[in-house]
């Protein structure tokens, strides 16, 4: 089992806000967490108890207050923005809760924005995009705009934008929070999929649904790890 | 192929094209000024060049000047007035000057000019064969004066385009007799028209076309050394034996030793009565004139681009809140702050330069407008072509460098947070 990503005793402080700037927020607090190459994770816990923080960290997003975060092997907590910037782009790919499409770029464009910042060439990147979006099912839909889209359609655009790279590790923020059941359904049958065919997953959720599809739970609190279950699917 | 940056700005400029195009005004109208303005000035400085150039650069001009003095005594003390250049000046000139091609005098007497019964007011000039070409003059009929019309007193005459057009309109005036005063002269000349313009400085710009020239020996003889004037009601005479003395030098280093030879004469013989010209520092000094001008309209046109890219810096501050979501979306998928720098730049550039364009189409119509309904003369110069769009290019980056930063320097996780 190979190791993908790695936590090591990683804290998140945050500055407070008035009135009492002088107190921190610990948002992580002493995570120390693996993951597996072609693993599925869920992250669950209440409202504020660091997910997100966490999900961002190893999204290269930001960067630990102190801890290490060796991202395939490699110490990437001391990374400069523009090595930070390259992690995102080469190895990781975002599905956000909101979508997060550029809205007056069509679907296609969408998909090819991450092979922009790759410097793959134009021509290759348009044959990629079109193979992506035959894939998530969005074949006749290549030329719309995000507006022109529905939620799970646009929640499909979005997982072949982060697939456009070739990522190691595939992040998700509540990828069904902004879905009705029967949408997010189809969007988990289709990371299970994903997940099939070897892609490491790390999915922030509320849903008990995502949980149990999940290899393993991360159960956080407080910005601490409180427990973890094993699902042995 | 265009870089996909450069698409991409331009995909985002159309997408708001009132706005876009509002936002470029200030930089059209930035562009036109410039243009607009160095070509008045240019067209203004070239008109007053070639107006000196006319004298001759290789020429300098002593002209006969009524020295100051109080009336009572004008008109109680001396009957005749006497001042001005002599026959002797001229000699002294021809002896002691070097490096001197051609030198012509020259002797004006106002009077009326009649053909039959018409009658128009004009300045005899009595003047000698060199004079047309020390002057530029061209004939359009006939002949200019000769050695042998003043050897023999030839009552003949050359006339000035517009006195010929006056008196003998669609005849040839070549072989038809004028009047002169009291005197019958033959035409057998006229010169072509020098147009507009006399250059204030009583060089030989237009006011040949309002001229009869005469053999200055035949002059003598027919109006002798004394000429009366009425002037406001008054009468009074004068005599001046000649108004002006053309010198050509045989090149242009020689101009300047020449006149400083010509002003110490003056300073001797001639303090207050003469008064030396001399076109080629004219023309210098016009040259000067024309730089300061430059850099004031310059200056004040740079200030309107100045303003046009506040205006666009202002439009791209508001862009980039309004676009905080993508730029938080382009840099989770890898975009380093480089890449939003060359985005919003190329987006601000690509803004300035196609106000640029729009305004370097509308400059080089505009002078245009200028020169056909204000009649002022303008010249476009290449210069003002590539120093307007070089500088609407330069404001662009310029002022797109601040609010690009601003972009770049958004932390991505707030910057998706951001509704
Ligand atoms: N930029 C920030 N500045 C200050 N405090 C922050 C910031 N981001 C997060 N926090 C705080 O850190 C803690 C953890 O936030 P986080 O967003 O990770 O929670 P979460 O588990 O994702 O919650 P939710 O389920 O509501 O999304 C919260 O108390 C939050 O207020
Ligand atoms: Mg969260």
């Amino acid at each position: 089992m190979t190791t993908v990503a790695e936590l090591v005793d990683v804290h998140r402080y945050y500055k407070m806000e008035l009135p009492n700037p002088d107190d921190w927020v610990r948002a992580l607090d002493g995570v120390s967490l693996t993951f597996t190459k072609g693993e599925y994770a869920a992250i669950v816990g209440q409202s504020g108890s660091g997910k997100s923080t966490m999900l961002n960290l190893l999204g290269c997003l930001d960067r630990p207050t102190s801890g290490q975060y060796l991202l395939d092997g490699r110490d990437v907590s001391q990374f400069d923005d523009d090595a930070l910037s390259w992690e995102r782009n080469q190895r990781l790919g975002f599905v956000f809760q909101a979508y997060n499409l550029i809205p007056h770029l069509t679907v296609l464009e969408n998909i090819e924005v991450p092979m922009e910042y790759a410097g793959t060439p134009a021509n290759e990147a348009r044959d990629r995009s079109h193979m992506l979006a035959e894939r998530m099912g969005l074949g006749a839909r290549m030329g719309h705009r995000p507006a022109e889209l529905s939620g799970g359609q646009q929640q499909r655009v979005a997982i072949a934008r982060a697939l456009a790279n070739e990522p190691r590790v595939l992040l998700a923020d509540e990828p069904t929070g902004n879905l009705d059941s029967a949408t997010g359904q189809e969007i988990l049958a289709l990371m299970d999929v994903l997940n099939d065919e070897g892609a490491t997953l790390i999915v922030v959720t509320h849903d008990a649904n995502v949980a149990a599809r999940a290899h393993r739970v991360i159960h956080m609190l407080d910005g601490r790890i409180e427990k973890i279950e094993e699902n042995g699917r | 192929m265009i870089p996909r940056v450069v698409a991409l700005a331009w995909k985002s400029i159309m997408l708001h094209r009132l706005r876009s195009f509002l936002t470029v005004l200030g930089i059209i109208v930035g562009v036109v000024a410039v243009i607009a303005m160095l070509a008045i000035g240019e067209g203004a400085s070239e008109a007053a060049q070639e107006q000196i150039r006319r004298m001759g650069s290789r020429n300098l001009l002593l002209a006969s000047v009524q020295p100051p003095q109080s009336d009572s005594a004008a008109s109680e003390n001396r009957r005749v007035l006497e001042y001005g250049l002599k026959h002797d000046d001229f000699q002294r000139i021809v002896d002691t000057v070097p490096e001197i091609t051609r030198i012509v005098a020259r002797r004006d007497i106002p009077v009326d000019a009649r053909v039959g019964t018409r009658k128009y007011t004009t300045v005899v000039m009595g003047t000698s064969a060199d004079y047309a070409d020390v002057a530029n003059l061209r004939m359009r009929h006939g002949r200019f004066l000769t050695a042998a019309d003043a050897g023999s007193r030839r009552t003949v005459c050359v006339l000035g385009a517009k006195i010929a057009e006056r008196f003998f309109r669609s005849q040839s005036p070549v072989g038809q007799r004028i009047r002169l005063a009291r005197h019958y002269f033959d035409v057998v000349g006229v010169l072509a028209p020098r147009g507009e313009g006399t250059g204030g400085t009583g060089g030989t710009g237009g006011e040949s076309d309002d001229a009869v020239f005469v053999p200055l020996q035949t002059m003598k003889e027919r109006w002798g050394d004394i000429v009366r004037v009425v002037q406001s009601g008054s009468r009074s005479y004068t005599k001046v034996q000649l108004h002006r003395i053309t010198v050509e030098a045989a090149n242009l280093d020689a101009v300047r030793r020449i006149a400083r030879s010509l002003s110490r004469m003056l300073d001797r013989w001639h303090p207050y009565d003469v008064k030396l010209t001399v076109p080629l520092d004219l023309l210098e000094e016009a040259k000067r004139t024309k730089r300061r001008y430059n850099l004031i309209l310059g200056f004040i046109a740079g200030f309107s681009l100045l303003v046009g890219g506040i205006g666009i810096m202002n439009i791209m501050l508001a862009t980039v809140v309004e676009r905080t979501r993508e730029i938080g979306i382009r840099r989770a998928l890898g975009a380093k702050r480089s890449h939003i720098i060359r985005q919003f730049l190329a987006e601000t550039v690509l803004l300035s330069v196609s106000g640029g364009l729009i305004g370097l189409a509308l400059g080089v119509l505009a002078p245009m407008a200028i020169s056909h309904f204000a009649g002022m003369p303008t010249v476009v110069t290449p210069f003002s072509l590539i120093l307007a769009f070089g500088i609407s290019a330069g404001v662009g980056v310029v002022f797109g460098l601040y609010p690009a930063a601003q972009a770049a320097d958004l932390d991505p996780v707030v910057a998706l947070r951001r509704e």
